[in-house]
């Protein structure tokens, strides 16, 4: 069953159908409330009946999103909110499904069913707050923590290499993958769009700040001073150029990324490696979701954005195939088939 | 075919048992045998005894495969104790399979096998079919692997395919031994192997040379027959627990008119429920094979909310992992059954072994205060009606209900009476009507204290649950101190009156016997064979089988409380005994446990229940 087509004039929903009566609770300063706006100005835009939208969480801050959403949501327990999301879609693939998860819920304690919904293309929306520290437990480690960060259960600093979201998405074969930053609400909202269209497993890795425990985690990416050097909002079509000045690019020389400054050595704009957020091949998308300072800027945007069948679509195939060419129709079908016998 | 004076030997009930390497097609042999059987019109039971190792060494007694049918001319309850028949392909099944022989069975062997390699990998110092060890039993030293050979000669067959076929020999000798037609097993040849002419023809030569020799040769001297059983008219199949138990979910569905899925993870002895269900997507069954056990149950509660039935399927090991997910299901009120086919444990434990030890983990494995109901099924074909009521009970009560089954039940099978669906009530989910402007997630219903089902897609009831304490009515979240106490006694509560929508305890015998019996779930079937037979013999015993432990049936301390001796027996350490000591202290338990991966065998039964009425 494929989403009915309802545009969204039709519906006429505003940002104020989605708002819920409860008191959002998140700390004043908290990059999730940027977040939950967002999401709030997106579902009016996506021409889906309000009921058809569920919002899954696990557990952590970030997971209290679906009580702060007008819309039917559930609200699971620690890591497994892939596993929740999977059930609703597969139940009724004509549902909106949004699953909001954290850097300790999706890349620790539910690294397996975030990889697995990844692999399985099941068509759910899924935003990764990633603060890169575990807040509701108050400041310990989380696995997208920079390595030597001291926190409170690494008092001499983390000696565990963290992961990188995008990376973790690619290499388990996953078809859509955005980064944003939650001080750029007008990114979030078009990514968030595009996710939404997408079909399949649609992962937008949120960079967000937590204000009490890892305050400018994403500082050199978000300050005045140093985003436009740290930065690179990539888009479909357009060379891969970024700083204060616009002046730098990137290139792939001996199958390696490398930053070039356009003007010196003969380097001009058409030398700059053009974004096709369309490209099948992993390969390039992986190694603009590694980017990370102070070597290269970070890949804000869609990096990788591929069609391919969706498990819910293939599930519902196989359903309607067998439902036309099977015999057994019904249980009386059922418990009569194969081998049976009469007793006169 | 001329047949010779036979002295045929009226029987009232058998039992035979095939046993060879795991890669001689014993079961094969041995689901034929029972088709054949059931074309006969007997009563009958059936359990394979599969080896924990998928291909062990050849030869060894590790690897050996075996699979045992009771039948005969009354009702069966059980796949039975000892064997009268064993048909050993090689040395290792002999030596497997003698502790499950009566004294004086008959013995058929593949003297072939039984060489001085076969002999040793078996461990035996000499050939037990000719040193005297065996005397007192019929041993039939047949050179099945030469006659075989001389049985395909004609034919243009390799060695390996001659070899695959020597199974049909047995099964000759033992369909000419009980009376039986070759022909059913000609048509399964035939329509098996459809595209293959020359297997088809070599079956049925080794399967007719095997019927011959026995016949030719008079080496069994009598044969057997065994009257149809006195079965109720109407249509019958073979079912095993686990497609039973698929199938009772297949039933709620189509009579609750809610979506199956299923979220799992393979785990023996549990698996072929999921595998049996992912064959049935014409009925619309979602069968989802998770990435663990914790997915499988989760996914199923997502199901659950979003207006399925939803189900999980595992064993112990995967019930300790789903735990936490279950008490999701309980503080959401959302209903989902999960069910546990119990094996031995702790840990890894007896993988392919039976027991009852799951008990305490499935009414008590939980953090925090998580009742949920928790029945039992009876036998392989109850296990049908199980996943029937625990779906029942959970959509309309809008809860949890854990099922156990166990090895025994699942892997074994049983003549089934083919229900119509017509015949199953049908199921009254509390489903919230759109739009409804009393609708309030955590509202209850005065009786059932269930919640609303309310389900994504509905227009005018979009709300949040989850796994936070939930204030009562609203189900905003909530951390008022009495607000809690109250919702821990609902919960407690919905779960304690389902005891008005479950039948009560039925006692098998008299109001006043000496000694009540007390059992549950899987013992069934060798509980019921003994207390026939004692009452019989004129005992006063009377048995009391509980289905439903979770809550307990009402009349069960009225029950208990009519007996002066009661025991009771389980296939665990003690837990049904120590959970009735808890509810009614008040009366004496005597116990009988089993732990040994082994079922309970009638005749241990018997001493312990005559044991207790002499004291």
């Amino acid at each position: 069953m494929e989403n009915q087509h309802i545009s969204a004039e039709t519906l006429q929903l505003t940002k104020e159908d989605f708002a819920s009566d409860q008191m959002v609770k998140w700390c004043p300063g908290c990059g999730n409330h940027a977040i939950l706006h967002a999401v709030e100005n997106v579902f009016p835009q996506l021409g889906v009946r309000k009921e058809d939208f569920v919002v899954v969480s696990g557990i952590g801050c970030s997971s209290r999103f679906p009580y702060y959403m007008n819309t039917y949501g559930i609200h699971g327990i620690h890591g497994r909110a892939a596993a929740l999301a999977t059930g609703v879609k597969l139940t009724n693939p004509n549902l909106s499904v949004w699953m909001i998860t954290g850097d300790g819920d999706s890349m620790a304690i539910g690294g397996n069913h975030f990889i697995h919904a990844v692999r399985r293309n099941i068509d759910i929306n899924l935003l990764l707050f990633n603060n890169r520290i575990y807040g509701l437990t108050k400041g310990q480690y989380s696995p997208t923590t920079p390595q030597g960060k001291v926190t409170k259960t690494s008092p001499q600093g983390t000696y565990e290499r963290p992961f990188n979201p995008g990376e973790l998405v690619i290499g388990a074969q996953g078809n859509f993958f955005a980064r944003v930053i939650d001080t750029n609400p007008r990114m979030m909202t078009a990514v968030f769009l595009e996710a939404a269209r997408h079909k399949g497993a649609s992962i937008v890795e949120i960079l967000q700040n937590c204000v009490i425990f890892f305050n400018r985690a994403h500082e050199l990416i978000t300050g005045r001073e140093t985003r436009d050097d740290n930065q690179l909002i990539v888009e479909h079509g357009k060379p891969m150029i970024f700083g204060k000045q616009k002046n730098k690019g990137l290139i792939l020389r001996n199958s390696h990324l490398e930053i070039v400054t356009i003007g010196e050595n003969n380097i001009t704009e058409a030398d700059i490696l053009v974004h096709d957020q369309y490209e099948s091949d992993p390969g390039i998308h992986m190694m603009i979701a590694r980017m990370a300072p102070p070597e290269f800027p970070i890949a804000l945007g869609i990096i990788r954005s591929v069609a391919s069948q969706t498990y819910d679509q293939a599930l519902m195939a196989s359903i309607a195939q067998e439902k036309a060419t099977s015999s057994i129709k019904t249980l009386d079908d059922l418990l009569n088939s194969g081998n049976t016998w009469e007793i006169e | 075919m001329t047949r010779k004076n036979n002295t045929v030997v009226e029987l009232e009930q058998v039992v035979v048992r095939f046993a060879g390497d795991s890669g001689d097609g014993m079961q094969l042999i041995g689901s034929l045998f029972s088709d054949s059987t059931a074309f006969s019109g007997n009563d009958f039971a059936t359990f394979p005894d599969y080896p924990a190792e998928i291909r062990a060494p050849q030869g060894t007694v590790s690897g050996v495969s075996g699979f045992q049918i009771h039948f005969g001319r009354k009702t069966v309850h059980t796949s039975g104790d000892l064997a009268d028949v064993l048909v050993a392909m090689n040395p290792a099944s002999l030596k497997a399979n003698m502790r499950w022989l009566k004294k004086g069975a008959i013995i058929i062997v593949d003297a072939d096998a039984f060489n001085k390699r076969g002999l040793e990998k078996a461990g035996y110092n000499s050939d037990p079919t000719t040193d005297g060890s065996l005397d007192g039993y019929r041993i039939l030293r047949t050179p099945i692997t030469e006659h075989t050979k001389e049985a395909v000669k004609h034919l243009d067959l390799d060695s390996k395919t001659t070899l695959k076929t020597k199974n049909m020999f047995s099964l000759g000798m033992i369909l000419f031994m009980f009376s039986r037609d070759t022909q059913l097993i000609h048509e399964y040849f035939e329509e098996k192997f459809k595209l293959n002419e020359l297997v088809v023809n070599a079956n049925k030569a080794v399967l007719e040379a095997g019927y011959n020799y026995a016949d030719t040769f008079e080496i069994i001297g009598n044969t057997f027959r065994i009257d149809p059983a006195p079965l109720q008219k109407g249509r019958y199949r073979n079912i095993t627990g686990n497609t039973a138990t698929a199938w009772g979910f297949i039933a709620a569905s189509e009579r609750s008119g809610r979506p199956l899925f299923l979220g799992s993870y393979p785990i023996t002895p549990a698996t072929e429920i999921l595998q049996e269900l992912a064959t049935h997507k014409s009925l619309g069954v979602k069968a989802f094979q998770a990435e663990d056990e914790i997915a499988g149950v989760v996914s199923a509660i997502g199901a659950s909310f979003t207006g399925s039935l939803a189900i999980t399927t595992t064993s112990g090991p995967g019930l300790s992992l789903k735990s936490e997910a279950i008490g999701l299901a309980v503080m959401t009120e959302l209903p989902i059954v999960i069910v546990d086919v119990q094996r031995g444990g702790p840990s890894t434990g007896l993988p392919t072994k039976s027991e009852q030890s799951d008990l305490m983990q499935a009414l008590y494995g939980r953090n925090g205060e998580a009742p949920v109901i928790v029945i039992a099924a009876k036998s392989s074909t109850d296990c049908f009606y199980s996943a029937f009521e625990a779906s029942k009970l959970s959509l309309e009560h809008m809860t949890p209900v854990i099922l156990l089954t166990d090895g025994s039940l699942a892997n074994g099978s049983e003549v089934f009476k083919i229900p119509s669906a017509n015949d199953l009530p049908l199921i009254h989910p509390p489903l919230a009507e759109a739009n409804d402007p009393e609708y309030k997630p955590y509202k209850r219903d005065d009786n059932k204290l269930n919640r609303k089902w309310a389900i994504p897609g509905t227009e005018g009831l979009r709300h949040r649950i989850g796994g936070l304490e939930k204030q009562d009515i609203t189900g905003n979240v909530s951390h008022d101190p009495l607000n809690h106490q109250r919702m821990t006694q609902l919960r407690e509560e919905k779960v304690q009156r389902v005891a008005d929508y479950i039948p009560e305890l039925e006692v098998i015998g008299e109001e006043k016997a000496d000694l009540l019996v007390v059992s549950w779930g899987g013992t069934y079937g060798v509980m019921l064979t003994v207390i026939e037979k004692m009452q019989a013999q004129g005992k006063s015993v009377a048995l009391a089988h509980f289905r439903h432990l979770m809550p307990l049936p009402k009349n069960t301390e009225d029950v208990l409380g009519r007996y002066k001796n009661i025991i009771v027996c389980e296939i665990n350490n003690g837990q049904f005994v120590k959970y009735l000591k808890m509810n009614y202290p008040q009366f004496r338990y005597h116990q009988y446990n089993k732990i040994q991966g082994l079922p309970f065998m009638e005749t241990e039964l018997e001493a312990i229940f005559n044991e207790l009425l002499n004291q």
